[in-house]
């Protein structure tokens, strides 16, 4: 036993190992005891130093058992990846206690405090969350003001796609051809009529008492839809040779670019219907769907004028040189490979698309977040917005995240050396 | 023989600086003609000249009776009858060998897709390549590309071939693996406009030279006078050079 000289080495390995660990055991029990049972076992000392001695305890333990190619693996592997310098260790130990401080209050009112059974307010009475608001709404939530009666129009639209998307991956590749033009052309118009009737025998409902999370898919997938192709025109076009049609496509660009979503919106909702001839009316959906498309297509066309810029010119004169034109030479072979350079953009821009809409409030139409934000001025449910926030951000999260997964799957599907 | 290409008193500028000087050519069917010069002296924007990857602002090009210019219509399918191999290549790395070899014929011939890719084959073949038909341009190593990029070329069936620096992006023991492919392609009787500095290459296949210098054509000789018995001054120096 020699620790007089406290510099680690590897003569007194195992002394070294068993201190260190000590103090470090002695600094996680200081703060899991004064997290979670008020007991503070370093009282004696002043407010301030006592407040620190778990890292204190710790940084000097860790510091004692960083010797380098101890030959012990687990203890390598430690000093190698958390506790490689005094500043590191300090890091290491912070993420840890505030781990160990804050996860078990939020897990605490997400779970184990939160409330699930009964059917008002005045069932919450543990103190954590109370999600009897979103299970009471949850129909709300979904289908915003849509008639029940009327729900099973909503799910079997989106049933249908979600079956016709799932065929898609399936089917052999020369169905898949139809599915996606069925898809993107026919199904649409279907879709919609499904769900707003009016002919067949099916109630008529009015756009505005479409909502909730219902609302966000139509509302996203009208947008991303549109925004691409529309996006891709104007990023060929900003790069056009002739002169009318790029400036008007800079112009637009620009135009759209520099004006914030929620003008466009009120613009959509308030100054679009006076250009309109008496007597026309453009639902205000419809409206708000082409204000974000174009808001969105704006943004995709720098997108995809990035891709385009990054291609080497050898490709397009290579294409060229083979005959081909325009259209051919940028279909065939420019977009193909400029799309696929700029996935994590368009990627990018249709999560913020996403994120986007619950901004068509200010027009009237309640998607998800809307309604959470109807939900919790109801007199009997005052109080409520956290749950309600929490919920509408964990739903976003998940639409994205899914998306997010999507794109990089395509990345690496679509990969190829150059 | 008659007159395939034709270029008279052609004018080109980028900017202020004059790229080509009254460039007067003509090139017979199934002639081979080497350009070599300093580089900057405007060789390979000759020759892009003819399939107007450049545009040259004065003078006429005549390519197998179609004058080009910014009024040609149907630029398009002067093109397709212009083959053309590029130093990096440029193969398209999103398809493969094969894809490369039949989308042109495919999209700008409307070749059947089955035809398509028997024409492709026996290219591919022709340079020796077929076995790599399925793979990818970024798999391959730079002499197999060239000669992908050869193969696709030769695929759109063209009348002419041109050829900018085919060998100068390549390690020096797949530049004779290229050579080769183009040797084979000259005695087939394939008319071809080669700018090179391969001058073993030139003595073997070329009908005439021509040396270019600061955008003019010094010197156009039939190959062996040009080798052993060059006129001016700068063709002598350059050759000195580099032979």
């Amino acid at each position: 036993m020699n620790l007089s000289t406290l510099k680690s080495d590897k003569k007194n390995l195992n002394s070294f190992i068993a201190f260190g660990s000590a103090l470090v055991f002695i600094g996680f029990v200081d703060i899991i005891l004064s997290s979670f049972f008020s007991t503070n076992i370093t009282a004696f000392l002043p407010d301030k130093i006592s407040y620190l001695t778990p890292l204190l305890f710790g940084l000097f333990g860790l510091y004692l058992i960083r010797i380098e190619f101890s030959g012990n693996k687990l203890l390598d592997k430690v000093n190698t990846n958390f506790n490689s310098s005094n500043f590191n260790a300090l890091l290491t130990l912070l993420v840890i206690f505030a781990l160990i401080k804050y996860i078990p209050p939020l897990l605490n009112w997400f779970v184990f405090d939160a409330n699930f059974a009964g059917n008002t307010k005045e069932d919450c009475t543990s103190g954590g969350a109370c999600w009897v608001f979103i299970k009471v709404w949850l129909n709300r939530f979904v289908y915003g003001l849509y008639p029940d009666t009327e729900q099973w129009r909503i799910n079997t639209a989106f049933l249908t796609l979600f079956l016709l998307v799932g065929a898609s991956f399936f089917v052999p590749q020369r169905l898949k051809k139809y599915i996606i033009i069925f898809l993107l052309f026919v199904y649409p118009i279907i879709g919609l009529k499904l769900i707003s009737g009016g002919d067949f025998g099916l109630k008529y409902v009015e756009t505005g008492a479409w909502g909730g999370l219902s609302l966000t898919f139509i509302v996203s997938a009208f947008a991303l839809i549109l925004c691409f192709p529309i996006g891709t025109i104007l990023a060929l076009g900003r790069r056009s040779k002739l002169p009318a049609i790029r400036y008007t496509s800079i112009g637009f660009i620009e135009l759209w670019r520099g004006v914030p979503l929620i003008t466009v919106l009120f613009m959509s909702a308030v100054m679009f219907p006076m250009f309109l001839p008496d007597g026309t009316y453009v639902d205000k959906l419809i409206r708000v769907l082409i204000a974000i498309t174009l808001f969105e297509a704006a943004y995709m066309a720098e997108v995809v004028r990035g891709g385009l810029q990054a291609l080497p010119k050898g490709q397009y004169e290579a294409a060229k040189s083979l005959g081909m034109g325009y259209w051919r030479m940028h279909f065939l072979i420019i977009l193909p490979q400029a799309l696929k350079l700029v996935i994590p953009g368009i990627a990018n821009t249709f999560l913020a698309l996403v994120k986007d809409t619950p901004l068509i409030f200010v027009v009237g139409l309640l998607e998800l977040a809307g309604m959470v934000n109807l939900a919790k001025t109801n007199p009997k449910w005052l109080g409520m917005a956290m749950e309600g926030y929490v919920f509408a951000g964990l739903v976003f999260w998940v639409i994205c995240y899914v998306m997010s997964r999507y794109s990089q799957n395509l990345e690496r599907k679509l990969k190829t050396e150059r | 023989m008659s007159k395939i290409i034709e270029l008279k008193n052609v004018n080109k500028w980028f900017d202020k600086f004059q790229a080509l000087k009254n460039i007067n050519l003509e090139v017979n069917q199934q002639e081979k003609i080497v350009i070599c010069g300093p580089s900057g002296s405007g060789k390979s924007t000759l020759i892009r000249c003819i399939n107007r990857l450049e545009e040259h602002q004065d003078g006429q090009i005549i390519v197998d009776g179609n004058e080009i210019s910014e009024n040609t219509k149907d630029l398009e399918k002067i093109r397709a009858e212009v083959g053309m191999v590029f130093q990096q290549f440029n193969l398209f790395p999103h398809l493969s060998i094969l894809d490369n070899c039949t989308l042109a014929p495919i999209w700008v011939k409307k070749m059947p897709k089955k035809q398509a890719e028997e024409l492709a084959m026996k290219n591919l073949e022709r340079v020796q390549i077929a076995d790599q038909a399925k793979k990818f341009p970024g798999q391959l190593s730079g002499g197999q590309q060239q000669r992908s990029a050869l193969a696709r070329a030769l695929c759109m069936e063209p009348k002419i071939m041109l050829f900018d620096e085919p060998t100068s992006a390549l390690d020096p023991e797949m530049i004779k693996e290229v050579l080769d492919a183009m040797v084979d392609l000259a005695k087939a009787g394939m008319t071809m406009i080669v700018v090179t500095h391969e001058m073993g290459f030139a003595k073997e296949v070329a009908d005439n030279m021509i040396f270019m210098d600061q955008g003019q054509i010094v010197e156009k000789a039939k190959t062996k006078d040009f080798f052993e018995n060059p006129k001016s001054d700068r063709t002598k120096l350059f050759l000195s050079q580099i032979l």
